[in-house]
């Protein structure tokens, strides 16, 4: 009874830090690591479930890479370690689409989305404004148990007899819609779809929480113009996530009751196997429109936390404040409002009418502005700073070079000319792994390493992180560069094998390059496992500071307590970017508690 | 149990609704307290599930040849057999919705003046409202079933000139659109659920309210949460009326 009264709300974490500091209950090991209603602790619950998940998703893309690597092989080994998806020591085709549906609902999903935003946005928001835990505590603690019960679902449905979902991650009716399609259209898609719903619960519960708590809960003087760029990208995340996941709901509650009730919202005369369907008067194009208003939000969902890490940790690293704060701001702003406004651009295809399409090019051409503005952004930061070579900025700018990579190919695909001739290849492949793939991976990293020392109290291996940014970087480009000839060529996207076109033969040595540099990635990401499980243990012990920053966390005990600060809350005085500001000065930077200088208040730039 | 509750009400005083303890809070960016701020953020992700629902209703409906007439589908009104009553039934269940929306605004003003006699009444009221309308629609579909519409058939199709006629006989395929009762139960059907869980949270507001640790809070602002639940309950009613009913 006393633990629920002192977990029911923010209210009475303040009215206890208030009346006696230090103030401890007795936790057993269920509430303080399982069932904890701490901010930080279940920030680390999504990152280890994100963790999980990637690995899962990670082997599955190796198990199809061998396959479109050595088509004509066969392996023993792989069929006595997965007997269920092999035959003959070859990758049955089902399983093929299977891996690949699951690969992008999982990295798509429950890493990039859940799992990157879960644990920033948990660990990052009360920290960051001077909170002593989220608004709600119990709904966050149930965003990450609805989140876990999905998971559950979704990992289940692998082993089902018929496999899980195997109609690409974008799900599209009919063939998801009738289980005589394809295997992976029975049981497996009912999970798929049973997952999803608690995965969009789960979404909702921790955005309204984020939004709430950095419109509300921040300290004293942190008006919302001194709130970090990782704030800001992460209460933007959740405000896209709280529009656009609603649609898939829907989506996926229409698509149900086609599945379930007989009914024709997706679905019109169909012939199969030479039998007609019952069904009239549906349209699959509802669906993808439905789809494509999250699908679309989602890649922004994806990237913008990864791009507010990013921002904040390339200013700390190069010792120099963010170029263009408010332009960083309004920037994110506009992808927010843009992104809600070219999900037809995944449809050029579907014989939409060219003038509609023409609207959809224009305003996928305008995200290219707020876009090219944090990247510049992001390059002046850099320019001529003093940048400190270390894991965090490593991955910071490799993020930065990932994203310049990926974005101008968007730029291409954005038009619905170009897109014509390049939909459904290899090319949009390339585009989107570098883009929204591997660059969010790099900010999810860099994200890491930089807030590791806040997290555990330790820091990582530098050996190891270095190994692991050499391999991930190198290798990632060596697996997404070549696919852009493959999809220029016109070779399409998730074929089982290309053995049958004499077009595609010539490309065989080529898929092999990739998928060797496919699996030799993977097992670099197995370093950083080791280092991140083997540093909470046995890393060097972190200062309170260790990269001397000027954000609010670092002023809160480093062995993370219950409620963040002992005493009261820290107030703020400046924003987070007074890097270098004196260069007679030894200390390059002055942390938000600070109060103002008398010169500093005459000049009001920047307070 | 008791003693708990008020524990945690102590503590919600200096709390709530513009948190402003020295500590936290300080920066109510739109100056409504966090609770407010997450159920109107709530509100603005259910009308966007709700608009989805619409526009494929209208998308679908947009792509039919034809559609039944809503004066002949809902014509029926309860104790009155073969009555022939266009839409006189629905408008009763949505006068009813609307002025149980008017007794929760009631009752979230008997808030504002500390009368807990009148919030209690007033939520009592707007339940009242809220189950007569989930027992109209439990009837409407009822006998909707027992004329033949479903998920996946729809016995209102059109004559030899066109009007909306109601095929007694089950065909092979639908008289009529299919879609049209697909729509009906999976729109009315989520709006329904809506109301369903809106009645419910209101009887936690009347118990809250009629027991009162919401009085003991000095506020009631929990009221005024459910109210903004409800009105918008309300508010999807008239689209999706506008949207089967009169179009």
């Amino acid at each position: 009874m006393q633990t629920t009264t002192v977990i029911d709300s923010p209210a009475t974490e303040h009215a206890h830090a208030h009346g006696h500091t230090g103030h401890h209950h007795t936790e057993t090991f269920l509430s303080k690591y399982i069932f904890s209603l701490d901010h930080k602790t279940i920030g680390k619950q999504f990152l280890i479930m994100g963790m999980i998940w990637a690995v899962i998703g990670g082997l599955m893309s190796v198990i199809f890479r061998i396959q479109l690597g050595w088509p004509d092989e066969t392996f023993p080994i792989l069929e006595k370690m997965f007997a269920a998806w092999y035959t003959d020591g070859k990758l049955n085709p089902e399983a093929y689409y299977m891996m690949v549906t699951m690969h992008g609902t999982i990295m798509v999903f429950f890493v990039l989305t859940a799992s990157l935003s879960g644990t920033f946005a948990n660990i990052l928001i009360p920290l960051q404004i001077g909170a002593r835990d989220m608004a709600s505590p119990l709904m966050n603690a149930l965003s990450f148990w609805l989140f876990f019960t999905a998971s559950v679902v979704m990992f289940g449905s692998i082993f089902l007899p018929t496999g899980a979902a195997s109609a690409g991650w974008t799900i599209y009716p009919p063939l998801s819609a009738l289980p005589q399609t394809s295997p992976g259209s029975g049981d497996g898609m009912t999970w798929w779809l049973i997952s999803m719903v608690l995965f969009v619960a789960s979404t909702l519960l921790g955005g309204l929480n984020y939004v709430s708590t950095v419109l509300n809960m921040r300290t004293k003087g942190m008006s919302m113009f001194k709130m970090p760029l990782t704030v800001w990208a992460l209460f933007f995340t959740a405000i896209i996530g709280i529009l656009s996941f609603p649609v898939l709901v829907s989506a996926v509650v229409l698509l149900i009751f086609d599945r379930s009730l007989g009914t024709s919202f997706y679905l019109s005369n169909i012939v199969i196997g030479g039998q007609a369907l019952p069904y009239a008067g549906g349209s699959p194009i509802l669906f993808q429109h439905l789809f494509w208003f999250l699908g679309h939000p989602e890649v922004y969902i994806v990237i913008l936390p990864a791009m507010g890490m990013v921002s904040e940790i390339l200013a700390i690293h190069s010792r120099k404040p963010i170029f263009g704060y408010k332009a960083m701001i309004f920037s994110i702003l506009g992808i927010t409002v843009l992104g809600f406004i070219v999900w037809a651009h995944h449809m050029f295809m579907t014989g939409m009418n060219p003038f509609l399409g023409s609207v959809f090019t224009l305003f996928t051409l305008l995200i290219a502005i707020p876009s090219a503005v944090k990247v510049f952004n992001w390059l002046t930061t850099l320019w001529r700073g003093n940048i400190k070579i270390n894991p965090p900025s490593m991955f910071a700018i490799g993020f930065v070079s990932m994203f310049i990579s990926g974005g101008l190919t968007g730029i291409w695909l954005g038009n619905s000319t170009v897109d014509i001739q390049l939909h459904d290849t290899y090319f949009v492949i390339a585009h989107f792994h570098i883009v929204m793939g591997i660059a969010a991976f790099f900010g999810m990293f860099a994200g890491v390493y930089h807030w590791f020392p806040r997290m555990f109290g330790r820091m990582m291996n530098e050996t190891m992180a270095y190994i692991h940014f050499a391999i991930t970087f190198v290798g990632s480009y060596l697996i997404f560069w070549p696919m852009h000839f493959l999809g220029l060529a016109g070779v399409p996207r998730r074929y089982y094998t290309f053995n049958e076109f004499e077009a595609f033969a010539h490309y065989g040595t080529l898929n092999k390059v990739i998928s060797i540099a496919a699996i030799i990635v993977f097992l670099g990401q197995l370093i950083f496992l080791v280092n991140f499980f083997w540093s909470i243990k046995r890393g060097r012990k972190s200062t309170q500071n260790p990269w001397q920053a000027n954000t609010l966390e670092w002023t809160s005990p480093i062995e993370g307590i219950h409620g963040n600060w002992e005493g009261d809350l820290p107030e703020v005085h400046r924003w987070p970017y007074d890097y270098s500001r004196d260069p007679n000065s030894d200390v390059d930077f002055i942390p938000q508690t600070v109060p103002l200088t008398e010169e500093e208040k005459k000049d009001k730039i920047h307070h | 149990m008791a003693e708990v509750i008020e524990i945690k009400e102590e503590h919600h005083v200096d709390q709530l609704p513009t948190p402003n303890n020295g500590e936290g809070g300080e920066n109510s960016a739109l100056n409504i307290s966090y609770g407010k701020t997450m159920m109107w953020y709530f509100l603005l992700s259910d009308a966007f599930t709700f608009s989805a629902f619409l526009i494929s209703y209208a998308t679908i409906r947009i792509s039919q040849p034809w559609w039944p007439d809503p004066n002949v589908v809902f014509k029926s009104f309860p104790f009155m057999a073969h009555a022939n009553v266009p839409l006189g039934f629905v408008s009763v269940m949505t006068f009813v919705l609307i002025l149980s929306s008017v007794a929760v605004v009631r009752a979230v003003q008997e808030g504002h003046r500390m009368n807990q006699k009148g919030v209690v009444t007033w939520m009592f009221w707007g339940i009242v409202g809220g189950v007569f309308f989930l027992g109209c629609q439990a009837w409407e579909w009822n006998n909707l079933i027992h004329e033949g519409l479903r998920p996946f058939y729809n016995p209102f199709g059109p004559n030899e000139a066109g009007k909306t006629t109601l095929f007694l006989e089950k065909m092979a395929m639908s008289p009529g659109p299919v879609a049209f009762g697909a729509l009906f139960f999976g729109i009315t059907g989520f709006h329904g659920f809506h109301v369903f869980t809106g009645v419910c949270l209101n009887v936690y507001g009347l118990i809250g309210a009629a027991n009162g640790p919401f009085h003991k809070r000095g506020h009631y602002e929990m009221i005024e949460k459910l109210g903004l639940y409800w009105h918008f309950v309300d508010l999807v009613w008239v689209f999706v009326f506008l949207a089967f009913y009169l179009m």
